[in-house]
């Protein structure tokens, strides 16, 4: 076997790095102006319509663990091709410190499994150090972005209500489905204690938008990928039309290596792996889009490095790959005693909450910066593995059909009887917060290990602050509350200081940005607010890589918000011959 | 694209496209071979994932005896009543067997809960669990079936019989008996429009307010 770098003669107007929300938004708007796209993604195709890779409506029965998640993280029927740890493609921490990173390799990337919450970042979202001096401000404001955002709105969908919250703009709304009873108790409950509950915000399609796709069927498995198109995910809603153009090549299983750069420093294609067959190849184009999520991104950024860019492409300012953060996350559940013996109907209702709660304090002064968002899961959902565990927890706490209280755990037709009578009695809920961006936790290249294919590979270096823990605290008071609200009892005892009141391990709520941050001044950022390098104006990175603070709503939206202005940035500036 | 509509569409339409596939490239070496991950996806599973599950199945972990043992437990915890099958018809001792390859942690307590319990049953009646009478058997699950009036010196047979519980329900729940017997009605197409009226009049709520 010779071995070679095969390239390849056609010179593309674009190649595009991934294929999840940036990628993918990128690829259509750029090929539906008439531009040649490669599309490089590392994993294999998907189509969530092609029977060979539907999971959803599947019977538990059909997965011989029922749906567990001994393999894949969230089960075998999720549509996540990935995980936090990926065979032959490691990473490492730095320090004692945690980062744990979700990668799906797959067409779509994560967005085939994610919750399809799509909030908009609000004016204040943008400019929060005006408010706390922490962190930094965006180079750019709402006001920018709200064009992009109801664009985004129309193409893709979105459910949700108008509700005149200053930093929770409305958008462009289908009807949101009605609440499930849990979530009519959590409503009356949010009354009581002045804590807002408002229909949540979802890209699920409860009205048709156009006749490429179905409208939703309710049957709550957003994560399973929909075979009707009726909620986002890029593979089907970005992907599939802008490879109708005609203008997009496909490069499946390709792991990008390397951003070629010229003598000049200018990107002039994109080395890659072809998995398949562990061949190199290059794509040349004229411009160069990242978009394989914050941290590969910087990784392939890093791992760039020429005479012209001796710290990586885009890192003369060494500023890529910090500020690295994700969402802080904790939760609680309860028990919902008037909800015992319910009678039964299908509940499933969308995949996710049909309410929840936006942060709500942004008046009051407070021990921590920032806030959090409150999502809300409960009802009689379709049993999958770990259904019924704990039952001994349960039965001896509280009384049975027979309004007698009995001795934990047991056998036999009483304790058959029990789980159907707690059944759809119980409810969960998980804050989503804004952690703040800092320069200490960062993602690097690691000086001694790299991936099956040779690529070096990231090290992690993260650590929550004092800001992080108090949200997560202030969390866990705000979740009894709201079950005390709603007559329920929390479940189990409150997590306290021991375990940082429940915050998760930073990356486990999957929403890492900021490592190729936005901004004015080139000593401070990697980018400038169209998400052009600043050190090679033919680069471009349209993943959550350029956020300079995450807010507490979910990247997605912002994501393919950022990622349709840059691309018609592109297009106006090849217009313009500044490209 | 009307409701009714998306439904008949569901599964038909797929997307085509262009995709530069390793097909066409020439000359691969047959050690390089494709991980099996990358490709053949059928019935939502890749040919990695089918090949590990039918490893996994094919493999034996619990002796006959064990087996039986299994079964005869699961049939006291999750009995059938006149209605609905238990955890027999549910074929729960089979999902056990596999649950248990596919999740090493559980193989120990599992195997060694068993050995615990044929040990008790030995020490108080002279025989294995499965040769006991009903009524030997049932004294022995009542000493370890109910955590908080068991005595200390049970603990272990305690841990091992909420593991076993937990799996006899999570096996039986996740069949069609077990949602028939629940009343799960739901992992269909419909149209949610809403708390059906009577449930939110039992509740005192309502959607205007």
């Amino acid at each position: 076997m010779s071995f070679q770098i095969k390239e390849q003669p056609t010179v593309y107007d674009v190649c595009i790095v991934g294929s999840g929300a940036g990628g993918g938004m990128a690829a259509k708007v750029l090929a539906e102006s008439g531009a040649k796209v490669a599309l490089l993604e590392a994993g294999p195709w998907y189509d969530p319509a092609d029977p060979k890779y539907i999971t959803q409506l599947k019977n538990p029965w059909e997965s011989p663990r029922r749906g567990a998640s001994t393999h894949r993280p969230f089960g075998d029927f999720d549509a996540a091709w990935g995980g936090w740890e990926l065979e032959g493609e490691p990473y490492t921490r730095k320090s004692g410190t945690q980062f744990d990173w979700f990668r799906s390799r797959m067409l779509g990337g994560r967005t085939n499994h994610w919750g399809r919450i799509s909030l908009r970042f609000g004016p204040l979202d943008f400019k929060r150090k005006d408010v706390d001096g922490l962190g930094d401000n965006w180079p750019i404001g709402y006001e920018d972005v709200k064009p992009y955002y109801d664009k985004v709105d129309r193409l893709v969908g979105i459910f949700g209500s108008v509700e005149n919250i200053p930093n929770e703009p409305d958008g462009i709304f289908l009807p949101p489905p009605k609440p499930r009873l849990h979530e009519l108790f959590l409503k009356k409950a949010g009354k009581k204690i002045n804590i807002p509950v408002i229909p949540s915000r979802l890209s699920i399609l409860t009205k048709p938008i156009n006749n490429e796709r179905g409208q939703c069927f309710y049957c709550s498995q957003c994560s399973r990928g929909c075979q009707a198109y009726a909620d986002f995910s890029s593979s089907s809603v970005l992907v599939k039309p802008a490879v109708k153009t005609g203008n997009v090549t496909v490069f499946t299983n390709a792991m990008a290596r390397e951003v070629i750069t010229n003598q000049d420093g200018i990107a002039t294609g994109v080395s890659y792996v072809d998995k398949q067959n562990l061949q190199e190849y290059t794509v040349r184009a004229k411009i160069v889009v990242l978009a394989a999520s914050a941290c590969e991104s910087a990784r392939l950024l890093m791992n760039s490095k020429s005479s012209r860019h001796t710290k990586g492409l885009g890192n003369s300012s060494g500023v890529l790959g910090k500020y690295l953060h994700d969402s802080t996350g904790a939760g609680r559940s309860a028990f919902l005693p008037h909800l015992v013996d319910r009678k039964r109907y299908n509940e499933d209702g969308v995949g996710g909450m049909h309410v929840y709660t936006p942060w709500w304090l942004n008046d009051k002064k407070l021990d921590f910066p920032r806030g959090y968002h409150i999502e809300y899961g409960g009802g009689m959902g379709m049993p999958g593995y770990g259904f019924g565990f704990g039952m001994e927890n349960m039965n001896g706490k509280y009384p049975g059909k027979d309004g007698n209280k009995k001795p934990a755990g047991g056998y036999g037709l009483s304790l058959k009887e029990d789980y159907r009578h707690f059944y759809g009695a119980n409810f969960g809920m998980a804050g989503r917060g804004e952690a703040i961006a800092r320069e200490d936790n960062y993602c690097e290249i690691d000086p001694n290990m790299v991936d099956k294919y040779g690529i070096p590979v990231l090290r992690f270096n993260y650590k929550w602050s004092e800001h992080e823990i108090k949200q997560a605290k202030h969390m866990q008071d705000t979740f009894e509350e709201i079950i005390t609200a709603m007559g329920g009892i929390p479940t189990g005892p409150k997590p306290g200081p021991e375990s940082n009141y429940g915050l998760a391990a930073p990356g486990r709520i999957i929403h890492e940005v900021g490592t190729t941050r936005m901004g004015d001044d080139p000593s401070k950022s990697v980018t400038n607010r169209y998400s052009q390098l600043h050190d090679a104006r033919n680069v471009f990175v349209v993943d959550a890589g350029t956020f300079v603070s995450q807010a507490d709503k979910n990247p997605t939206w912002t994501i393919l918000a950022l990622s349709m202005r840059a691309s018609e940035y592109i297009i106006d500036q090849r217009k313009k011959a500044n490209l | 694209m009307k409701r009714r509509d998306t439904l008949k569409a569901i599964s038909l339409g797929t997307i085509t496209a262009t995709v530069v596939g390793t097909e066409a490239k020439a000359d691969v070496p047959k050690k390089a071979e494709a991980p099996l991950s990358l490709s053949d996806f059928k019935n939502g599973k890749s040919a990695a994932e089918r090949v590990r599950d039918a490893k996994i199945a094919a493999e034996v972990f619990f002796t006959p005896h064990e087996k039986q043992t299994i079964s005869v437990l699961a049939n006291y915890i999750i009995p059938p009543d006149g209605q609905h099958g238990g955890a027999l018809e549910a074929k729960v001792p089979d999902f056990i067997e596999f649950i248990v390859k596919d999740m090493t942690q559980h193989q120990t307590p599992m195997r060694g809960g068993l050995s615990w319990l044929d040990t008790q049953c030995l020490k108080q009646f002279g025989k294995k669990f499965v040769t006991c009478t009903k009524s030997e058997q049932t004294k022995m699950l009542d000493q370890i079936a109910y955590p908080e009036q068991a005595k200390p010196e049970m603990s272990q047979g305690v841990a091992f019989f909420n593991l076993m519980r937990n799996l006899t329900a999570t096996g039986y729940f996740t069949t069609q008996i077990g949602f028939n017997y629940l009343g799960y009605v739901g992992n269909r197409p419909n149209n949610w429009e809403g708390v059906p009226p009577e449930v939110l009049k039992q509740y005192g709520l309502s959607y205007d307010s």
